[in-house]
């Protein structure tokens, strides 16, 4: 708070207009002393940079926002009504409901869609479970807390591309660490790239050991905010850890709970890079039997592989309808649990 | 919407607590087993990333047989040669410092801007366009990335730095992150006693609202440059390996372009290295920045 008094401080002494302002006060003096009347026209200036100024200061991340994510979400929708090729761009033709019909009748459209879901499970339930009990260790006190935290968060700054090109070769075939230290502990190989669950298992760690760290640092920011006298009492009532854990610290945490399963579904119903590089050369395809193409791999390929953007637009569309009945479901589970509290 | 609903009441309900602050273990010395557990944890978190240095130091040949490699070769050099030179990692790092830092100035600034207006001056229609900003926050790349692709065609700007640039510009993050800071670090009376001296608007903003915003600012470049530097899905259908920022070039090494897996890793170590730094130099800013986003949004 030391930072705002000395901005006080510096324009009040800006406004005295005394020789000795300090240099960056200097610019604004200029105006002093203007005769009486100018103060009229002094004072409409000022109204009516007050009125101005709010629009001028949201103007342009607002301009901006429009103009490249907003426009185009409309855009997408009126795109994904027309047959537009990659190859005929200038050569645009209605095509009514047609691109989503094709989308009803596909197989791989469905496929991606369970492979996102399937995917969107198996790597956010365990992340948050993964999440929940690292921040309860990171939250007791600990030596060299910091260095703890930074250490959870350094896959995060990992890129998607990076780890997924560490990963897809830690999981090949031969010579691939994963299978030489199954084979250590007795296991036969697996082959992730080409099995079903195993391909899903694979691309799913990569998204957990990527956001685990992440997460645990927001449940750790929520769990310090819980008043200190909860637990106070719980250990009165003879509480120990665990039931201190389970019946203080999780409901506490429920608003957060809620609100890291909304990000990471978002998130999951968005993957896409990970798959991608986990396929290698014909990635697009999320391997040999699409077995792990999940709807952002879908759009991507139908529209810059085959080339049939139109039909990625509704893709993305549907995307974003599934999301917003994600969302509507989260909200009715969130109404229905602020009740029954 | 749900999302927005719930951060608001989330941040509203840790204002209110947050006088009894402290958290269970807060007391509590970890126990040796904490500390086990925790190394478990840490070896996980960073077994990947000593791996692919381990990689990056082999020969492909190498990488081939079982078991696999556990300690450092002789190879690094070489193979960071060749990613720099063959995969283009050293046109693509530079791409995108100028892609990550522009992207990043830009959204600091104008979400400060933005941020201030929301937090402490009122305009009409302020509640409105702030609900639309949160509602909007979650909207997937996925549904602009086609209209963008056509736009930049028209324009002839395929392959260039500015297409990557310009929709990233500015985040509806960064401006709800800048307003729930300021709504509580700048006190109303601080502008108000500006405005008495006389102050236009651009001076409280230079002299008031910028002090005061500083640390949440250097937060946001750094979250803001992560998150450019890792940007995937959109520049890789903008770009192409003539012209790549990093993870283009990575996307590349992944689909084929050179196949010797020791010059993948060390490609992949190149790209990772400068974020890598930036969390060794400011580690704690960046895990406060995400500690403080999740409590305001």
């Amino acid at each position: 708070m030391t930072r705002p008094k000395q901005a006080l401080a510096h324009s009040a002494s800006s406004a005295e207009a005394a020789p000795g302002t300090p240099p960056g006060a200097a610019r604004g003096a200029r105006g002093r002393g203007t005769p009486a009347g100018a103060v009229s026209w002094r004072s409409r200036l000022y109204r009516w940079d007050m009125k101005a100024s709010p629009y001028a200061f949201v103007s342009p991340f607002f301009v901006l926002f429009a103009a490249f994510t907003l426009v185009p979400l409309l855009y997408t929708a009126w795109y994904s009504l027309h047959h537009v090729q990659l190859s005929a761009l200038d050569h645009q033709t209605w095509a009514g409901l047609d691109n989503y019909r094709n989308l009803w009748s596909s197989d791989f459209f469905w496929n991606a869609l369970r492979n996102t879901l399937t995917i969107g499970v198996i790597s956010t339930v365990p992340q948050l479970l993964a999440a929940l009990g690292l921040a309860h260790l990171l939250n007791y006190r600990l030596r060299g807390s910091t260095v703890w935290r930074v250490v959870m968060l350094t896959p995060y700054a990992t890129s998607v591309a990076a780890a997924t090109l560490v990963f897809t070769l830690l999981y090949s075939w031969d010579g691939g660490m994963v299978n030489w230290l199954l084979h250590f502990l007795g296991f036969g190989p697996v082959n992730w790239r080409e099995s079903d669950w195993g391909s899903q298992f694979a691309v799913s760690s990569i998204v957990i050991w990527r956001w685990t760290g992440y997460n645990a640092l927001i449940y750790l920011a929520a769990m310090q905010a819980i008043p200190t006298d909860l637990y106070e009492s719980a250990a009165i009532d003879g509480a120990n850890r665990w039931q201190q854990f389970r019946h203080v610290t999780v409901p506490q945490l429920r608003p957060t709970i809620l609100f890291t399963v909304v990000v990471s579904t978002i998130g999951a119903t968005q993957l896409f890079g990970e798959p991608l590089l986990f396929g290698g050369v014909s990635g697009s395809k999320g391997g040999s039997e699409h077995q792990y193409q999940t709807l952002g791999l879908y759009m991507y390929d139908q529209g810059w592989i085959i080339g049939n953007l139109g039909k990625a637009s509704a893709i993305a569309w549907s995307m974003f309808l599934i999301l917003l009945v994600i969302a509507a479901i989260n909200l009715l589970l969130t109404r229905r649990l602020r009740k029954s509290r | 919407m749900t999302t927005s609903e719930l951060t608001l009441s989330q941040g509203a309900g840790r204002t209110r607590r947050s006088r009894g602050r402290g958290g269970a273990g807060k007391q509590l010395h970890a126990g040796p087993v904490t500390y086990v557990v925790l190394t478990v944890f840490a070896l996980v978190s960073l077994a990947p990333l000593v791996w692919t240095a381990i990689a990056a130091s082999r020969t492909s040949h190498r990488l081939d047989e079982t078991p696999p490699p556990l300690w450092f070769g002789g190879n690094l050099f070489r193979n960071l040669q060749s990613a720099w030179d063959q995969a283009g990692l050293g046109t693509a790092m530079f791409n995108s410092v100028i892609v990550a830092g522009t992207i990043t100035v830009s959204t600091v600034l104008f979400s400060t801007l933005a941020g201030f207006a929301f937090a402490k001056l009122r305009f009409r229609f302020s509640g409105l366009l702030l609900l639309l900003t949160i509602g909007t926050m979650m909207i997937p790349p996925q549904l602009a990335v086609v209209p963008l692709y056509l736009w930049m065609s028209d324009l002839g700007w395929s392959n260039q730095l500015q297409t990557v640039i310009l929709p990233s510009l500015v985040t509806a993050f960064g401006t709800f992150f800048m307003r729930q800071y300021l709504v509580q670090a700048l006190p109303a009376e601080l502008i108000e006693a500006a405005r008495v001296d006389g102050a236009s608007s651009v001076r409280i903003v230079w002299h008031v609202v910028f002090p005061a915003a500083r640390p949440a600012m250097a937060v946001l470049g750094l979250l803001t440059f992560v998150f450019a530097w890792n940007d995937f899905l959109w520049p890789i259908i903008a770009l192409n390996q003539q012209n790549p920022t990093v993870q283009v070039a990575l996307n590349s090494l992944g689909t084929g372009y050179v196949p010797d897996q020791a010059v993948i890793m060390a490609g992949a170590l190149l790209g990772t290295l400068p974020l890598l730094l930036a969390f060794v130099l400011f580690g704690k800013q960046i895990v406060g920045g995400i500690m403080q986003g999740a409590i305001k949004g």
